[in-house]
């Protein structure tokens, strides 16, 4: 049997385990936490504290887990542990909560000097009337033009499927790049 | 859909930067403590700004830089208030008084001072409004923003922002291929002068702090700073691990036609969800 991994990572409550929740054939195993500190409190009610993974059985040879790192900076410590031998990583972003856009790419950046496997951006909430339009977005998050940023709503499967979709268009992409 | 939100999480010179990358055209509204900014852009250029119940009139402009005196301010504010500020301009170049590039230059001083002085402001809500445009009669500007972004860049501080901007060290530069973008009309520092020399995809930040004597904090300012300006770009120092290999190394397989069936099945997999 083999197994890939897919890191899923993002800011404080950007909905990632949302994210694997909306594509995982199994319930997602979630170590989620009372929250301490009042400004988390204020948005979530429990975090996600270590990992957490959803699994999608490929065929009987292969199998791809979702793995989800913990969106608090003071787990940091396990972004690099979660980001070794992944196939490629997305990064959520909450559409509507401009305040975390500075984390978000810090913690783009910190995965990029991890690993430099391919990666997309995923623009989370973006149904909601308050979320920034993706091109501000774009420029707030400092992305290239070449990084692709999708837009998303974690708990629509259909969104969720397109992001994964696009990751693994360009993991293929770079594989055939290298090839040349 | 709304770009709006707090100073706190957004500085000055970030907004600017997202106005300048974007060519946005409208009005940035800063609602401070004590009063409200209102800056006008068009196409990512600064093009007019208003702080607060400020007199920005064009005679106000010309006797701040020292165009008119006391005595001929007066007499316009007396005598001239049903000119608009486009019949002043118009008046003042036409009786030789002044050139239009005068009255330009003037007025761009003060805008740009406008926005200097916005760069202090580190508690309040901001908006873009599209919609919203400078009053007709006025004689507007366009201004590029690249050196207010490198000058506000400077005035950042503090150290953990500047770590969550730049965490790693360990990546190099690159210039960025974003046209319009002149070095040659910047007015950037020694220090940054000489972070430029070493920009190379070779040498990681880090190097190019060793090699400019420069410790973490210096260093980050200025990469900061050239970031924020849309000068360069972070990327993966050359000759570090490659794609393919990591990838390989991630994927429990060595054949490379192999890798692309296996991505390929997972594709396949993922449509049929």
């Amino acid at each position: 049997m083999q197994t890939v991994k897919m890191v899923v990572t993002g800011p404080f409550s950007a909905g990632k385990t949302e994210f694997i929740r909306s594509v995982s054939e199994i319930d997602v195993v979630a170590t989620e936490r009372k929250i301490s500190s009042d400004s988390e409190r204020a948005v979530k009610q429990a975090t996600t504290v270590a990992m957490d993974f959803g699994r999608i059985t490929v065929d009987e040879d292969l199998v791809l887990y979702l793995f989800g790192t913990p969106g608090q900076k003071r787990f940091d410590f396990m972004w690099e542990i979660l980001s070794e031998g992944m196939l490629g990583f997305i990064v959520m972003v909450d559409s509507t909560r401009p305040e975390t856009f500075r984390e978000a790419r810090s913690i783009l950046e910190t995965f990029r000097a991890y690993a430099p496997t391919p990666y997309v951006v995923a623009a989370n909430k973006q149904d909601v009337d308050d979320a920034w339009e993706m091109e501000d977005m774009r420029h707030a998050l400092r992305l290239d033009n070449k990084v692709k940023l999708l837009p998303c709503v974690a708990t629509d499967k259909n969104t969720v499927k397109n992001v994964l979709l696009e990751l693994l268009y360009s993991i293929l992409a770079e594989m055939e790049n290298t090839e040349k | 859909m709304a770009l709006r939100g707090n100073l706190r999480d957004f500085t000055v010179t970030q907004l600017l930067n997202l106005i300048n990358l974007a060519h946005k055209t409208g009005t940035l509204v800063i609602e401070g403590p004590n009063e409200i900014a209102k800056v006008f852009f068009r196409d990512g250029k600064l093009s007019y700004a208003q702080i607060g119940q400020e007199d920005n009139h064009l005679a106000f402009v010309l006797h701040k830089s020292n165009r008119l005196t006391t005595g001929q301010l007066r007499a316009i504010q007396l005598r001239a208030t049903h000119v608009s500020d486009k019949e002043l301009g118009l008046l003042l170049i036409n009786s030789g008084h002044m050139s239009q590039d005068d009255i330009l230059t003037a007025l761009q001083a003060y805008f740009t001072d406008s926005v200097r002085r916005l760069f202090t402001w580190v508690e309040g809500f901001f908006r873009f409004e599209n919609d919203m445009m400078p009053p007709e009669d006025r004689i507007t500007v366009r201004l590029d923003l690249e050196n207010l972004i490198i000058e506000g860049a400077r005035q950042l501080r503090e150290f953990e922002q500047l770590q969550d901007e730049i965490p790693s060290l360990d990546m190099a530069l690159r210039f960025t291929e974003r046209p319009g973008s002149n070095m040659q009309k910047m007015n950037l520092s020694v220090e940054e002068w000489r972070v430029v020399s070493y920009i190379n995809p070779k040498n990681t930040i880090q190097q190019i702090a060793s090699a400019a004597k420069m410790s973490d904090m210096e260093m980050r300012r200025i990469v900061y700073g050239l970031i924020q300006a849309g000068l360069v770009e972070v990327m993966r120092p050359d000759g570090s691990t490659s794609v393919q290999e990591k990838a390989r190394s991630a994927a429990p397989v060595q054949n490379r036609e192999e890798q692309k069936s296996l991505v390929n099945r997972l594709i396949t997999r993922i449509r049929s969800i």
